[in-house]
Parts: C-alpha cells; structure tokens; sequence
C-alpha cells in the first residue's frame, strides 16, 4: 500500500539556526533540509541567513556561499552553474528546478530548499539516482542500425533533425520524474517522464533503425502507460521541454500500430 | 541479498507487449461516454417521477430502455476499468491482487442486477 506519511526516523525536525551577518541590512532566511546517513538522526531544516547585497543571484550562488562562509558541511551537486549538466537539481520553493538557472528574486519570502522529492537520500541535498539512471539505459540511448555504417556519416534531412527538437536538450536532472505522482507510486516499474522522453528521442530519429524493437519494449501497462497525463513533468522541467507530449506520441504510435 | 545489477533491477521482467488494447477501448469508451452520458442522464431524468404504471410504460419504450442499457454497460465497465488503475496505482502485492478481483466481481455484479432490473421492467 502506498504510504501517505513518512516513517518515523525520516520525519523532519528543527535543526540549527545560524547566525545572522553582523551589520548587514539586506538579509534573506535559508530553510535547507540535512540529513546526515553517519550520524543516525532524523532529517533536520537548519536556518541560514545571507547579506543579499554579498550574494549572486540564483539559488546555487546562495548555496555556495553558505558551504563557503557558513556551513562547509552543506552537500549539493553542482557542477555546469548553467543549466547543461542537470547536477544541481533539488526542489526549491516547492518546485523542482535546477538551483543554478532559478532566480533568488522569483521567490517570495523564505527560501526553502529540500532534495528531489520521492527518492533516497544520499546526504542533504543529494537523491539516490541510481535507479533513475538504469532506467535511462534500459531504453538504450544511443542510435542503433542495421545497414551497413555509411563511407562518412549518417545522414538526416533538416526536416527530420527538426523532430528532435525539444527532445535532445534534456539534461536528466531529473526534476520531471521525481514530480510526477504516477513515478512516486511505481517507480520501480514506471519508466517516469525523463526516459520516455528519450525513448521517443530515439524513436523519431530518422537514422535510428530499431524503432519497432523499441516500442515493442515499451508496450507494458506500468513501463508507459502509468502516465496518466498529470503534466507535473512538463510544469517543473527547468528546461522548458513537454516530457507528457512525447510519452503522448508515443502512445499514438503504439496506437497506429495496433488499430 | 539478491545480487540484481541496477539495469536488471530496472529492467525487471522487460515488457509485458500489452496495454496498447486497453488504452484504445479506454480512449473509445470516452468518445462513447461523452455522448451517451448526457444522454443516459436526460433520458433516466424524463423517467423518474411518475407512478408505477408511467416508470414501466416509459422503459417499455425502445428507446429509453436502450440508452439506459447502453449507459449503464459502457458507464460501469469504464467505471470498473478506471477503479483497476487506481488500485495498481496505490495498492500493492497482495491485497491489491485482492482487490482487483473483487473490483472485477463488484462491477460485473452490479452490471447483471441493473441489467436484470431494466429488463424486468422494460418487459
């Protein structure tokens, strides 16, 4: 049966609160969510407070600067700090984002920052991806053939490289996925709306030749069809893609196979 | 400890090469039920009301009586097809198996009385 709340070990307390900048005048309050695996507590909200007049204007600037100046024990991915690696993925204002590209000034109020919702937690800020991860390779990402590999390259129209616009710029932050309910429930069996949104990357592909093997695996009543049009995924994406619309052409071709 | 790679335990027993056929009845019952609910709902709603001798003059008639078969049929296996994806949604391992084989029972149950109902009424 699903479980409507949390077990008792992983319910969040109050944690520390920091102290203030001393004569700053423009501050803003951090809520943070910690959990450490090492020290056996349950999760914690610590309280941080920032000089906004010392401090970059996204959500990852904010972030940094704590680990620095504050806390250096804070845990987050990052890497890119532009919105093309998809490591800084964490739900910040209720909203799963990339810390990195979200503006400090879109949010009202306190800002509150809690690791990708629905997945373990590896340590503060970071989810367990794993699983996510093995899923992306379960649809086999990659372009795959069965003519003879031409003299130079394989060749698209631009009419047909134009499909895959919308497709190819996901970054697998995973923000669409960990939003969606259906992926919450069934996880474990539910691709969720990143992997099948590549799947059907592969799919479109003019070059890729294993299009009815793929569909083929993705014929299951839990691997796609879980989706039941929610659109959180395409509300959240940090990207601006429409993961629900792809697994939606997906299922017109499974249709057109069908009917 | 099973020893399971991340990509087996991703892939689990691959695909179930179905589904497809459930979608599309899903999708053609909604076209369906987007006519014919209105209709069932107006028609049921003239009928209501009168006496005893009026309700059974009233579903003797082709018409009413049909829609209100037709509506009743297609409602409850939709409502039935709808409740299976809220069980596999939420309910897991055993007591959702249960629960689906009694959800199956309930609805077809409830189909051959309302379908015994009309017919005793409308002959």
């Amino acid at each position: 049966m699903v479980e409507f709340a949390l077990p008792k070990n992983s319910r969040i307390v109050t944690g520390k609160t920091w102290p203030k900048p001393e004569g700053a005048t423009n501050v803003r309050k951090f809520q943070i969510y910690r959990w450490n695996p090492d020290d056996g507590k349950n999760p914690q909200i610590d309280t941080y407070f920032l000089d906004m007049d010392k401090c970059g204007p996204m959500v990852l600037d904010a972030l940094i600067k704590i680990k620095n100046e504050i806390d250096p024990t804070l845990t987050f991915r990052r890497s890119c700090r532009e919105g093309i690696c998809g490591s800084c993925a964490m739900n910040v204002d209720g909203i799963n984002t990339l810390a990195c590209i979200y503006g400090l000034d879109e949010i009202k109020g306190d800002v509150k920052i809690y690791p990708l919702p629905h997945m373990s937690v590896v340590k503060d800020l970071i989810p367990d991806l794993t699983h996510f991860y093995a899923q992306h390779a379960s649809i086999m990402p990659w372009l795959e053939t069965k003519t003879n590999r031409p003299a130079k390259e394989w060749r698209q129209s631009i009419e047909d490289r134009k499909k895959l616009d919308g497709l190819y710029e996901c970054v697998m932050c995973a923000s669409c996925s960990t939003s969606c309910p259906s992926y919450w429930w069934n996880g474990d069996k539910y691709l969720g709306p990143a992997a099948l949104l590549h799947a059907y990357r592969w799919i479109i592909d003019s070059r890729d030749e294993a299009t009815g093997e793929r569909l083929d695996e993705l014929e299951d009543p839990f691997k796609l069809y879980r989706c039941h049009t929610i659109m959180n995924c395409a509300k959240t994406c940090p990207k601006g893609l429409n993961p629900a619309k792809a697994i939606g052409e997906i299922k017109k071709m499974l249709i057109e196979r069908h009917v | 400890m099973r020893y399971l790679t991340d990509r087996k335990r991703a892939m689990g027993l691959g695909s179930g090469r179905s589904g497809t056929e459930a979608h599309w009845q899903m999708l053609v019952r909604s076209v369906i039920m987007g006519v014919l609910a209105p209709l069932f709902i107006f028609t049921v709603g003239f009928g209501l009301g009168g006496s005893y001798e009026e309700v059974l003059a009233y579903f003797g008639r082709p018409f009413p009586a049909i829609v209100t078969g037709l509506g009743l049929v297609v409602g409850l296996v939709q409502l039935m097809n709808e409740a299976q994806e809220a069980i596999e949604d939420y309910v897991h391992g055993t007591a959702g198996k249960l629960l689906l084989v009694a959800n199956k029972a309930f609805c077809f149950a409830l189909i051959a009385a309302s379908l015994f109902a009309l017919v005793k009424l409308a002959l």
